[in-house]
């Protein structure tokens, strides 16, 4: 990727972080329910009047709105994204925390999704037309529409409930704990990706170089892994980068539902509690994570391929 | 008649899913006299019994009939979903023609907000919008669609790019057509198809997000029968009854598989590359 086209990318970022917060600090702010009513309730305490006067005062509720954002946007460039009330603790140190884990079980589910999808995308591909290809439809088509949630609820049923080959609460480390939700988080993915390799495969079979090879008496199984396996995959690296930011975000149903302490039960927790500055940095954060990996991408895919580089 | 025939016949598959999802809509329709008994009408002394012949489904722990609860699921889920399909699509089309026929700060303005919620994952921002503006249907419904018109307005702001500089438009504004006839008459018809496919194909997906958000206790409340939210009420009671989990997780699969199928059967019948 060209320097100009960098910086303009990295400027891009910088807008778009900037409506982010801009939007969800409007939204809490619009938001039904006194925050200072509830930090008090909270931790066990009916407030008189004055008290809660004097806590929006020290707390800086009681500036005009857009006094308040600049103030909260200074704290976030300075790194401090606030103190979360109903931890206790600052934001960004608790966001840390659970980020590791969603972050692993984002990569494990992502490896599995891989291994089944790309041979089943290559089989489906190759046969296409025949038996093979028509099962393997009808399985993504079932898997797209299958709600992730719901099959979490039946793999827990079935392999932790049933037959007690896995632990029913992630919580805590181990991964053992980590294979039932990874699983979850794979299945749905696994069709998408299935179908996008049958597309990918289908799209380089077509290639002239193909034909090509065929005539020249190479064998089938080389063409396949050595010359379109690779062309096919590089489409792959986009979507992987989007999943993966869509992952460390967008857990929240299968974290919920194996208690497993990531970034998206937090955020649970954060919006049931009503903990506004928990909830401002956790949307700024996955919005910051998501657009740093899909730039990461664009950039390795220039590396990649080098005829995008040319093209600029 | 004939007409109709000759449609059925070339087009067996796109007719075989409208029956369906007809059909699912009928079952919404006709839930109380479908319903065996009252979904509201809780007998506690009745909690969580296995599925026999008085209640099809088993009961849940107030003891209401779940069977009559996944039928009126339906409604719920019914509604929601085409209501958020409506929504989003009728709103993104129009911003989405505006932006690409007028250009300028108005194009700019759209295109950099859709860009804003096209580089965030937006299940994060739906889940946000849903819980602080309060859990119930409604909000559930307008936080999903905040994150989700854009896709509209992008594809109907291409195709309106795509025909804005033929002769026949040009030759529409000399002849002095008014604005606002151009962009009914021409670029909405234009871009109809496209848009319609893709909101059909989008109801499912649609339908899977709001009952996401109602499992997480985003969107409908209790006691409302929603299946989202029945899965998430039969969670605690996996274990000893399992039955509270299979059915309104089954009803929410069916309904999703037939309005899939539509969709994709729909872009065969309306794709003109097919013809």
């Amino acid at each position: 990727m060209k320097r100009r086209n960098l910086l303009k990318r990295l400027a891009q970022i910088v807008i778009v972080l900037f409506g982010i917060s801009f939007l969800t600090f409007c939204l809490t702010h619009m938001a039904p329910g006194d925050p200072v009513l509830a930090m008090y309730a909270a931790s066990g305490t009916i407030p008189s009047e004055e008290i809660l006067d004097e806590t929006r005062e020290a707390l800086g509720l009681n500036e005009p709105f857009l006094t308040q954002y600049v103030n909260w946007l200074t704290g976030c460039l300075h790194g401090d994204f606030g103190t979360s009330y109903s931890y206790s603790r600052p934001v960004a140190e608790l966001l840390l925390a659970r980020l590791w884990p969603t972050l692993k079980l984002a990569l494990l589910s992502l490896a599995l999704m891989l291994v089944v999808a790309v041979p089943l995308g290559i089989l489906s591909a190759t046969h296409r037309g025949g038996i093979a290809d028509y099962l393997v439809r009808s399985l993504t088509f079932l898997g797209v529409s299958l709600p992730n949630f719901w099959v979490g609820l039946l793999l827990l049923y079935i392999f932790a409930v049933q037959l007690k080959l896995l632990p029913v609460v992630s919580a805590g480390q181990g991964f053992s704990k980590m294979i039932l939700p990874a699983v979850t988080l794979a299945f749905a993915m696994a069709a998408k990706y299935t179908r996008q390799v049958r597309t990918a495969f289908l799209e380089e079979l077509n290639q002239d170089y193909v034909t090509g090879a065929r005539c020249r008496g190479i064998k089938e199984r080389v063409i396949l892994w050595r010359h379109v396996l690779p062309n096919s995959v590089l489409p792959l690296i986009t979507m992987l980068g989007l999943s993966l930011g869509s992952l460390l975000g967008g857990t929240a149903v299968v974290e919920v539902i194996f208690s497993y302490p990531g970034l998206g039960s937090l955020a649970v927790d954060a919006i049931t509690s009503m903990d506004y500055s928990l909830i401002q940095g956790y949307v700024l954060w996955i919005a910051l994570i998501y657009m740093v990996i899909n730039l990461l991408v664009d950039i390795s895919y220039g590396l990649m391929d080098p005829r995008i580089q040319e093209g600029g | 008649m004939k007409k109709a025939a000759g449609f059925i016949k070339k087009n067996p598959s796109f007719c075989v899913f409208a029956v369906l999802a007809l059909a699912v809509i009928a079952v919404a329709v006709f839930a109380p006299a479908l319903a065996t008994h009252d979904p509201y009408e809780a007998v506690l002394t009745n909690a969580v019994q296995p599925p026999s012949a008085e209640h099809w489904f088993g009961t849940d722990r107030m003891g209401r009939d779940l069977f009559s609860r996944v039928l009126y699921g339906a409604r719920t889920s019914l509604t929601a979903s085409l209501s958020l399909v409506c929504i989003i699509m009728v709103a993104g089309t129009l911003l989405g023609i505006v932006a690409g026929y007028f250009g300028g700060v108005l194009d700019a303005v759209i295109m950099r907000i859709s860009d804003m919620m096209i580089s965030f994952p937006g299940m994060v921002l739906a889940i946000a919008v849903a819980g602080i503006l309060g859990a119930n249907m409604t909000n559930a419904v307008i936080a999903i669609a905040i994150v989700s018109w854009t896709k509209y307005a992008r594809l109907a702001r291409s195709l309106v790019l795509k025909i804005r500089s033929r002769d026949y438009i040009a030759a529409a504004r000399v002849t002095g057509s008014k604005t606002s006839h151009i962009l009914w008459k021409y670029m909405l018809p234009n871009a109809l198809p496209t848009i319609l496919i893709t909101g059909a194909t989008d109801i499912g997906t649609m339908m899977l997000e709001i009952a996401g958000l109602s499992f997480l206790g985003f969107g409908a409340q209790s006691p409302t029968a929603e299946w989202g939210l029945m899965l998430n009420e039969g969670r605690a009671y996996m274990t000893a009854s399992p039955w509270l989990m299979v059915f309104p997780g089954l009803a929410i699969f069916i309904t999703v598989v037939v309005f899939n199928l539509l969709g994709d059967s729909l872009r065969d019948v309306l794709d003109p590359r097919n013809e």
